[in-house]
């Protein structure tokens, strides 16, 4: 019998709304420590929450999204543990009464469909941050981020390997930015994981004991915390020992778990139901509305970009695959009637550059707005499409305005054709012999005089005028 | 001209007469704090904002009726600048930079605070003597607890030094010492006044309210202490009457309440024979007796003590030495730090009702009690609704007996929670109920509890008014002066 990985994930997911999940204080990134506070962030004596409904409809929609079971009503508890990020000495949760109940979402592990059933996701609170090596001795707290609304997303113990695993964080991720709920940014924490592992043999019907490793937030890391910690077990286990149930870190350095904290050692949270917040009750209108909102999402926009535009299904699921590659090609595709040469442009040359780079397109210096003036300068012939990809590698390095490459290197397409024509003339009076041998029937020498004018114009000329002029002077 | 023992009412009228100015209204109070400062009553003074307040008062002058008006504020209300300890070692340093509504809302009224006044440690305790900042003396007698926990605000009220005080009442906090001090002290239906800036107790049960002389100075209080607050999602969006206007109807035909399973029999007798003097009273005014059953009730205190200390487990962890408040010194790490401030700054009662608290919520042990109890407590709130459908008001006595000696319960906490055993009821079920002085035992002023429906503070105020306009108990002074 050969040994079986079960795993869980639990993702934290932070909500894109302006304030955060009880108070009006602002959920912006990247402020001076301690600015995005007001009273009920601290956590004063006397102070009370009120719960953003704005968060409410952000995960109604992700509800709605993985086809879940909506609870309208929906309430919050308390989760009691002291640590000094944490200002109220407890985290308003929900526990009983989640938003958003059983739903699935499916998942593309190289190729192969897989559905991964999600137990529930609800709204909590998030703490602060502990600044361990900024005073020498002593810990900051800053609380900036304290009271930011985040969606934790459980999915059932239904992922059988690490491939799974990021492939099941990956299409959360591109879910939650479709939906516009959460920007995605994973360097800046806005979404993080817990992952619940443990193993078992096939034959064994019981789950093994699991070890949850904490707060990881990068896709590498997941699958390599998840390899080490199932080769971990299984060194254990056939060792003749058994797994503990814990709670481990993962450290990226050294590439290992630790234990962080044992089964005896953890909180006993005494949840129990907020006394100052009521049941959150959302109404059949507002219900609705979201609903008849929905953005629209990676299918449906595949589905329709081979419909509407024609493209191929591996074209249309590589640019539906994330929500910037998208827009980029609904902008690029307002600035040209030709929907095939965007299309082109992003699964071929600008692809090629990511896969070059090894980065995502939300990291490339390639902005929408760059990409469609690029796409609009060939299609109005501005650029010839050999320029277009010089120019779309110095976008690339520089992230600079392409109008201004043009205009800065005198890149633009020659269209008055008597000036093409006085080129070409002049490059067959310089050409006697070769004129001569076209004639006798080297057809082949065609390309030369193209070559020629191509050279003589520095590439600006549009190949095609090029043609037709040369044909016209050569065959009369 | 004497300000001791007038009424909002008498001290409004003096100052749009012109009798006295604000400034001296003001002047002559902290004249007669000091002079009484063996009460105890304050924790805190607010000398000079409230002089400068009356001084702006007297160059603006307003016809409100609470224009002026110095008034005494538990010390578990946020008042922005203005040291709030909650009766804690724990908070001795804390300046909130911001104030509850209810303290803005009877600001904005034309209320001046006064100072703050001695409770018993974050409200919990009925006799005072919980306090760090020391026992509040009852001016009924020198040896006596005024009750708690409320028990500066209605020390200072019973003295004459102030008309009124604020208070707050999760189980009884309100009305147990308006009691056993001689006074008129009322909780409002839950979610009438807005928690915002109330420092929380048991947020389910905690419910400010006023205590003063009269019901009718009640009544003119608790017109601008309600509002419906957008902070607090607990506040009731329900219209808010001017309190006053039944005040003078006739209760005649009217129908009260009494509770078959209050068994009076433990009681003294003497404490008997006023609740009897008083339905008395009530029958010669026309109203009409009926007996109700509250089947439930008896497991109101033990219900209380899982619910209440729950909450208080969970509110009090902010306490912890990292943001505000105390801290310890020189703390060797975390864990340390978290010990050694909140062995510190906490009392015993508050310690013991933490531990309570943290042990019903825990694994294993959260269904047979915090669980259970929040179910009981709904069957005693339907016990209520039904006996509502055949009376206006529950009537009973408010405290089991008078004001006792300063020590005498210390030593067994269930003695002193069984103090509480008439008032807790009225919290569980979020229900509004007063107490109205009654009539004397051994010299000492006992109380009378009526429990109105939900939302009819204006009935039960009615009964009240009725009662004191024809009676005498409410005039009398611990220095035996009449005030009438």
């Amino acid at each position: 019998m050969s040994w079986q990985t079960v795993i869980g994930l639990e993702i934290h997911v932070q909500l894109s709304t302006n304030s955060k999940l009880f108070s009006g204080g602002s959920t912006g990134f990247g402020a001076e420590p301690n600015t995005h506070v007001d009273l009920i962030d601290m956590g004063l004596p006397g102070v009370l929450p009120v719960a953003n409904r704005e968060a409410f409809y952000k995960a109604i929609r992700f509800g709605l999204a993985t086809n879940a079971e909506i609870n309208q009503t929906s309430s919050f508890d308390r989760k009691n543990y002291f640590y000094p990020d944490l200002p109220k000495g407890y985290q308003i949760t929900q526990m009983a009464m989640p938003i958003v109940g059983k739903g699935a979402i499916k998942i593309d592990v190289e190729g192969n469909e897989k559905i991964i059933n999600i137990t529930r996701a609800h709204l909590e609170e998030d703490a602060g941050k502990s600044i361990h090596d900024l005073f020498d001795g002593e810990t900051g707290v800053d609380l900036n981020r304290a009271g930011t609304p985040l969606l934790e997303i459980v999915s059932e113990p239904e992922i059988s390997n690490a491939k799974e695993a990021v492939a099941y964080f990956k299409a959360v991720r591109q879910l939650v930015t479709f939906l516009d709920i959460c920007d995605g940014n994973m360097a800046q924490g806005s979404m993080r994981c817990d992952v619940n592992v443990s193993i078992k043999k096939d034959d064994v019907k019981e789950l093994g004991t699991r070890a949850e490793i904490k707060n990881i937030n990068s896709f590498k890391f997941i699958e390599r915390a998840i390899n080490y910690e199932i080769e971990r077990q299984i060194r254990i286990i056939e060792s003749g020992e058994a797994v503990v149930q814990e709670t481990r870190l993962y450290d990226s350095v050294k590439n290992e778990t630790r234990s962080m904290r044992s089964k005896e050692e953890a909180n006993d949270y005494r949840y129990f139901p907020c006394p100052d917040l009521l049941p959150v009750v959302i109404s059949d209108k507002e219900f609705n509305e979201i609903k008849d909102n929905l953005p629209e999402l990676p299918d449906e926009k595949e589905k329709r970009y081979m419909s509407e535009a024609n493209l191929e299904e591996a074209e249309a699921k590589i640019i539906s695959s994330s929500k910037t590659m998208a827009n980029m090609f609904e902008d690029a595709c307002s600035k040209t009637d030709d929907s095939k040469l965007v299309a082109n442009w992003l699964v071929g040359d600008v692809s090629a550059l990511l896969n070059k780079d090894n980065i995502d397109i939300e990291e490339s210096k390639l902005s929408s707005n760059n990409f469609a003036t690029l796409i609009e300068r060939i299609s109005d012939k501005t650029i010839s499409g050999k320029i277009a990809k010089s120019v779309l590698e110095e976008v690339w390095e520089s992230g600079h305005n392409v109008d201004n490459i043009i205009k800065d290197k005198g890149l633009v397409q020659i269209q008055d054709e008597s000036v093409l024509e006085e080129i070409a003339q002049k490059i067959i009076n310089n050409n006697p012999s070769q004129v001569e041998a076209y004639k006798g029937g080297k057809d082949k020498l065609f390309g030369f005089f193209v070559g020629q004018v191509m050279k003589e114009t520095q590439g600006k000329a549009n190949p095609k005028s090029v043609n037709d002029i040369l044909k016209n002077l050569l065959d009369s | 001209m004497s300000i001791r023992y007038k009424t909002i009412k008498d001290l409004s009228s003096m100052i749009q007469k012109r009798d006295i100015s604000h400034l001296e209204l003001v002047k002559e109070t902290f004249s007669l704090i000091e002079s009484s400062s063996d009460l105890n009553a304050f924790i805190t003074l607010n000398k000079d904002p409230a002089i400068e307040n009356a001084i702006s008062l007297d160059n603006e002058r307003n016809e409100s009726v609470l224009s002026g008006i110095p008034i005494a504020q538990k010390d578990l209300f946020c008042t922005k600048d203005l040291r709030t300890t909650c009766g804690s070692n724990m908070l001795s340093n804390f300046i909130p930079p911001y104030s509850a509504t209810v303290i803005t809302n009877l600001e904005r009224a034309g209320c001046i605070s006064i100072g703050k006044t001695n409770m018993d440690e974050f409200a919990m305790g009925s006799s005072n003597e919980t306090s760090f900042y020391g026992n509040v003396i009852n001016p009924w007698g020198k040896n006596l607890v005024p009750g708690g926990s409320s028990g500066g605000s209605a020390s200072a009220v019973s003295s004459g030094i102030v008309p009124a005080a604020t208070g707050t009442d999760t189980g009884g906090s309100i009305r147990q010492p308006a009691s056993l001090c001689g006074i008129t002290g009322l909780k409002p239906t839950y979610g009438r006044i807005s928690r915002w800036g109330m420092i929380a107790f048991a947020s389910s049960l905690d419910q400010a309210g006023p205590m003063a002389r009269t019901a009718e100075d009640c009544a003119i209080l608790l017109n601008e202490m309600c509002s419906h607050d957008l902070k607090d999602t607990t506040s009731l969006n329900e219209p808010i009457p001017d309190f006053t206007e039944d005040l003078d109807k006739p209760i005649k035909g009217m129908k009260i309440g009494i509770v078959k399973e209050f068994d009076l029999s433990k009681l003294d007798s003497d404490v008997v024979q006023v609740f009897e003097d008083s339905k008395k009273h009530y029958e010669s005014l026309g109203a009409e007796f009926v007996e109700i059953s509250l089947p439930n009730i008896s497991l109101s205190v033990p219900t209380y003590y899982v619910v209440a200390p729950a909450e208080c487990s969970s509110n009090l962890s902010r306490f912890d030495g990292v943001k505000f408040g105390t801290r310890c010194d020189d703390p060797k790490n975390l864990e340390d730090l978290y010990i050694r401030t909140r062995s510190e700054g906490f009392g015993d009662e508050v310690k013991r009702r933490i531990l309570i608290g943290s042990y019903v919520l825990s694994a294993g042990f959260y269904d047979a009690y915090y669980k259970k109890a929040q179910q009981v407590r709904r069957l005693i709130k339907n016990d209520f609704d039904g006996a509502f459908s055949k009376v206006d008001v529950i009537m009973s006595p408010t405290t089991r007996g008078t004001a006792f000696e300063a020590g005498s319960k210390g030593s067994d906490p269930i003695q002193m929670y069984l103090e509480d055993l008439f008032t807790i009821p009225a919290n569980l079920a979020g229900l509004p109920a007063l107490s109205l002085p009654n009539g004397f035992v051994n010299k000492k002023p006992i109380g009378l509890q009526l429990i109105g429906n939900f939302l009819e503070e204006s009935k039960m105020l009615q009964f009240a008014h009725n009662f004191q306009k024809t009676s005498d108990f409410h005039l009398k002074t611990p220095h035996g002066e009449d005030i009438s």
